[in-house]
């Protein structure tokens, strides 16, 4: 089982992206898949091509995060759950963890959980290992690359400080990979397929805006789209049996006093001409206070 | 007032050598725990440690928990997260600061998700202050307030944990300074047998290499670092040359090690270390909020950049808007002229 995450391209951020308050304006940035959720997905579908694995993709998120979903299929995941629900928001990365452990939970039999190590909007890393901590199962962190999976244990080699380890946990085991390997890109078989694989809210509205809205129109294409394989599970917290006392902002014991935007200290730069003249005169100066020689 | 827990740190430690983080949060720990009125207490895992451990006295712990087990050396996650987990509540500090080093970061997560506590990632500032919960109406005293870039580096936040104690943070390498250690102080230290259950032992180690880092930029009082800008591998080796003609250290932003151009050991910012130095040249960096934040408290800054509009010069003292090939090969004849 592999979760992934929609987020914010934090990397590409443009002049338009902050409000003129100075906040991020996430609705104009790019969402993309998680850059270590495409290392998570490749692993799980290596360890696929090898051992034989079922690779389920999940994401928690808003009924758009099903766009990462399609995207994992496209490359090879077997099936997709869309964990969504107004009561998940505001979650930190307890309340989250909590969340995806009552989905691994729902599914049952569970083998291997891959997770990207973080997210780029928050870069914590603590999900994956909270994760497991809820499950109550062995975590390994910062994995490069699984040696073997054709037992009831797993090996994998993981980054430690100033080097590498290779550790051996029982099945279930959930591990966090870093940025080792090189994810597929989408096969144009994957993308002709998947495109069309939909979610219930998303055959929903497309049969609203079609004007069906008989309920038996909405299960009848829910039928076909199973049959091929093209129904993305949409699953609320009261689907995966989640305590309401545990998700979203009640769920979270941190709470955001204040955000501020990085103002780059507008510092007063001395202008150096490069010049031989000006780079002397410069030199001349830090050799004079004791920054240099 | 009620009895308020101490201030905890949790110090890293290889092979019976404390990391230098820790020792920067043992300093950081003293200043929070004076502000509060209580007492900075150290937890320090492992096995046949030594005990030679006063320097955490001498940067201001008043007590060192010792817990000491042959499934503690070395480092895995389960036995640690037990054994810590207990004491937590047993003595129930009021703060828990972690390094936010890979260990620190996988530990941190797994204690915080056992105790139900809130967690802090990546903190680069740690304050004292009242929180006022204005959604659900209530009001803290004296909370820590966790400061943390978020968002790529995008914007600052300030965190509360309102749930129950510890208030816990993991807090990025470098960004605490070291106080003036004193060798006077003593402390108390509690030797602890924890009593770890079977299933915290099902991990094996089966092979672990370390080689020591090829570079500590930290300790660099001058720093060279080279950016997308150099443009190639082969140009790089000009802000080496600029480096050793200064007696300084070679660095490099993510783009110049993304490159292939250098290895990661040397790479300032959020993702790599934190640097303050007496002098910082930044060669053909264009100055993104995440190299930035690991660099923009050194004491100088030169920037050197062909791009007048580069962000970079908006933190640099002094900036030098021109081509590496010509301004550096100036940089070095006249340092070589003048010393």
């Amino acid at each position: 089982m592999v979760f992934v995450k929609q987020v914010p391209d934090t990397k590409n951020i443009s002049g338009e992206a902050m409000t003129p308050e100075g906040t991020v304006n996430r609705a104009a940035l790019p969402a993309i898949f998680n850059p270590e959720d495409l290392n998570a997905l490749e692993l799980g579908l290596q360890l696929k091509e090898k051992y034989n694995f079922k690779v389920i993709v999940a994401t928690m998120g808003p009924p758009n995060a099903s766009e990462v979903l399609r995207e994992a299929l496209y490359r090879g995941a077997d099936e997709a759950i869309l964990i969504t629900d107004r009561a998940f928001a505001g979650a930190d990365t307890l309340a989250t963890s909590y969340a995806l452990s009552c989905c691994v939970k729902s599914i049952g039999n569970v083998e291997l959980i891959l997770c990207g190590r973080q997210a780029i909007d928050g870069d914590t890393a603590q999900v994956g290992p909270q994760l497991a901590e809820k499950l109550n199962i062995p975590q390994i962190a910062y994995v490069e690359e699984v040696i073997d999976a054709s037992g009831k244990s797993i090996k994998a080699r993981r980054a430690i400080e100033g080097g590498y380890e290779i550790l051996e946990s029982p099945l279930p085991t959930l591990l966090t990979v870093i940025d080792a390997n090189e994810p597929r890109p989408a096969s144009a078989k994957g993308i002709m397929k998947y495109k069309k694989a939909k979610t219930r809210s998303e055959v929903a509205k497309q049969l609203r805006d079609a004007d069906y809205t008989e309920a038996a129109v909405l299960a009848e294409k829910e039928t076909i789209l199973r049959s091929k394989n093209l129904w993305i599970h949409e699953w609320d917290a009261a689907k995966i049996n989640a305590d309401v006392n545990r998700i979203g902002l009640k769920g979270s014991p941190t709470k955001v006093k204040k955000i501020e935007s990085v103002v780059l200290k507008a510092g007063k730069v001395v202008s150096i001409e490069p010049s031989e003249a000006g780079i002397n005169g410069l030199i001349r100066e830090l050799i004079e206070d004791h920054t240099l020689g | 007032m009620s009895t308020r827990g101490n201030v905890w740190i949790f110090i890293e430690q290889e092979g019976g050598k404390i990391a230098e983080v820790s020792l920067e949060l043992v300093c950081k720990a003293t200043e929070l725990a004076k502000r509060l009125g209580t007492k900075s207490e150290a937890v320090i895992l492992g096995d046949k440690l030594d005990g030679k451990f006063d320097v955490l006295f001498h940067y201001g712990c008043s007590t060192v928990y010792q817990i000491e087990d042959k499934a503690l050396e070395p480092f895995t996650v389960l036995p640690y997260a037990q054994a810590l987990v207990k004491l937590l509540k047993q003595h129930k500090p009021n703060i828990l600061l972690f390094g936010a080093t890979l260990k620190g970061r996988e530990l941190g997560p797994r204690v915080a998700s056992e105790m139900l506590c809130g967690l802090t990632a990546d903190c680069t500032d740690l304050q004292i202050d009242d929180f006022e919960d204005k959604i659900n109406k209530a009001n803290y005293k004296d909370k820590l307030m966790q400061i943390r870039p978020a968002f790529g580096g995008n914007i600052i936040a300030t965190i509360v944990n309102t749930w129950e104690d510890p208030q816990m943070v993991t807090v990025r390498e470098g960004v605490m300074k070291l106080t003036t250690p004193d060798t006077s102080k003593k402390g108390k230290i509690v030797k602890i047998t924890p009593e770890l259950s079977p299933e915290t032992k099902v991990m094996k180690v089966i092979e672990r290499v370390r080689k020591p880092k090829s570079v500590d930029l930290k300790k660099a009082s001058i720093i060279v670092s080279g950016g997308y800008g150099v443009g190639t591998k082969e140009n790089f080796k000009l802000v080496e040359q600029l480096a050793e003609a200064l007696g300084g250290q070679v660095a490099a932003s993510r783009a110049a090690v993304d490159a292939g151009w250098i290895n990661h050991d040397y790479q300032v910012g959020q993702t790599g270390v934190t640097v303050r130095p007496k002098l910082y040249i930044a060669c053909g960096i264009s100055g993104s909020v995440q190299h930035v934040a690991g660099m923009n408290e050194s004491a100088k800054i030169i920037a050197i950049n062909s791009d007048p509009e580069a962000p970079i010069f908006s933190v640099a003292h002094y900036g030098i808007v021109g081509e590496l090939n010509d301004v550096i090969p100036k940089i070095i004849k006249a340092f070589k002229a003048k010393v």
